[in-house]
């Protein structure tokens, strides 16, 4: 919600859930518990710091560099920080890798557990119900609806990160990208891809 | 009363299709970045930890109504409320009548980016050998929690092998409870889909958990 209406004293225009929330944050403030200027720092940060293109970079490193590949599946917290991401929700992180016989997915289905330093916040359809009861029992199903289809010798794992552990998949190399630098490679790897509901970008393609 | 979590959604059905949604989207209205920062800033105060915020969402009696930033306001305003950091009259008024409570600490702007990065590690030092063994068969508690807990509904009774040791990690179940850290150890467990869901599940699916130990014996 912008200061736009300020103008507006008794916020007559306001939505019933934006008078809420302009209700909670300004007894916060008034009472002491919050800092604007914090809150300000807050949501700059998770709209334009951290997120997926944190995650694309980690998982082009580890295309690029076997060294660093074998690190990030050996510790991912501590290969995940020499890239300088670390902290809220990635405490603990754990990088599984996708091959041409295992396609790993990672599910919340009890919250919305996600790696936000290397992904940002999870998009809507990650925290909802159809996605959260779903992947469990019916991952081809879902990932159908993703527009992915795997060969059915494929095994699919998935993950359901019920503890504080959090997991990032390595989506396989596309072919064909043997002379491209990270940057390039990092432009190949999308979100969904580090979630597993969805594959690396081929070059060239969309 | 008894504890019911709304939110244990894994296996369930009736829920429709999975809508994605291009990268870029996040956030879907502007009230949703402040009520994620609100309740960043409030977490850092102390009152609560992140267990027992899970627990207030997940007990939403409308939790399966409301969108993702509905389900944390609510908790949100619960939490507050429960704690005596506010009252429901105040936040209906939208002004202060009380005064404040005390709080261990209030998040300034130039403390963000070091409180982000430093984040809230769970491993803490084991306080005794690990039950289970890397390949162990083991059985998910059958019976329910009656307070919150981080294993799932679909999970119960059924035997899988332990992959991972992870360590010990403070324990959702007690510090969700106001019962401390209790660390325990923390394995990820692995079943095979038929175990879950039966014969007609598809082969070479798999699907793991993190379980603390309690939640496990051996099978």
């Amino acid at each position: 919600m912008s200061h736009e209406h300020d103008h507006h004293p008794d916020h007559s225009d306001l939505s019933d859930i934006e008078r809420r929330v302009r209700a909670l944050e300004t007894v916060m403030t008034q009472k002491g518990y919050i800092d604007p200027a914090a809150l300000d720092v807050l949501i700059d940060t998770y709209q334009t710091k951290v997120g997926p293109r944190n995650g694309a970079r980690v998982v082009a490193r580890a295309w690029a560099d076997p060294a660093f590949r074998e690190r990030l599946l050996r510790d991912a917290t501590a290969a995940i920080a020499e890239l300088g991401y670390s902290g809220r929700q990635g405490e603990h992180m754990i990088a599984v890798a996708n091959t041409p016989g295992r396609h790993n997915i990672v599910v919340c289905t009890l919250c919305s557990c996600y790696p936000w330093p290397v992904l940002g916040l999870p998009p809507v359809w990650y925290k909802s119900a159809p996605y959260r009861s779903r992947m469990v029992r019916d991952p081809r199903g879902v990932l159908a609806e993703f527009g992915v289809t795997l060969p059915p010798s494929t095994e699919i794992r998935v993950w359901d990160s019920t503890a504080e552990v959090r997991y990032l998949v390595i989506p396989e190399r596309p072919a064909g990208t043997e002379d491209l630098n990270e940057e390039a490679l990092a432009a190949l790897v999308t979100r969904d891809s580090m979630i597993g509901t969805g594959l690396a970008r081929a070059v060239g393609g969309t | 009363m008894p504890y019911v979590s709304h939110a244990d959604l894994g296996g369930r059905n009736g829920f429709g299709p999975v809508v994605p949604e291009p990268e870029g989207a996040v956030f879907h209205a502007s009230w949703e970045p402040r009520v994620h920062a609100i309740t960043i800033a409030l977490g850092a105060t102390g009152s609560w930890n992140l267990d027992m915020t899970r627990s207030a969402r997940e007990t939403l009696p409308n939790y399966l109504d409301l969108t993702y930033y509905e389900i944390w306001l609510g908790g949100l305003e619960k939490l507050l409320i429960q704690k005596g950091l506010v009252t429901l009259d105040e936040l209906i008024a939208g002004c202060t009548r009380y005064p404040p409570a005390p709080v261990v600490r209030v998040l300034k702007a130039d403390q963000v980016a070091s409180v982000l990065a430093k984040g809230a590690p769970t491993e803490r030092a084991a306080t005794g050998p690990a039950r289970f063994r890397l390949g162990q068969r083991v059985r998910a508690r059958a019976t329910p929690a009656e307070h919150h807990t981080r294993l799932p509904a679909y999970v119960r009774g059924k035997t899988g092998v332990i992959e991972r040791v992870l360590g010990a990690h403070v324990f959702a179940d007690s510090h969700a409870q106001g019962l401390g850290e209790d660390p325990q150890w923390l394995y990820t467990v692995v079943f095979d889909a038929p175990e879950l869901w039966g014969s007609q599940a598809a082969a070479g699916h798999r699907v793991s958990f993190d379980a603390w130990q309690p939640y496990l014996e051996a099978a």
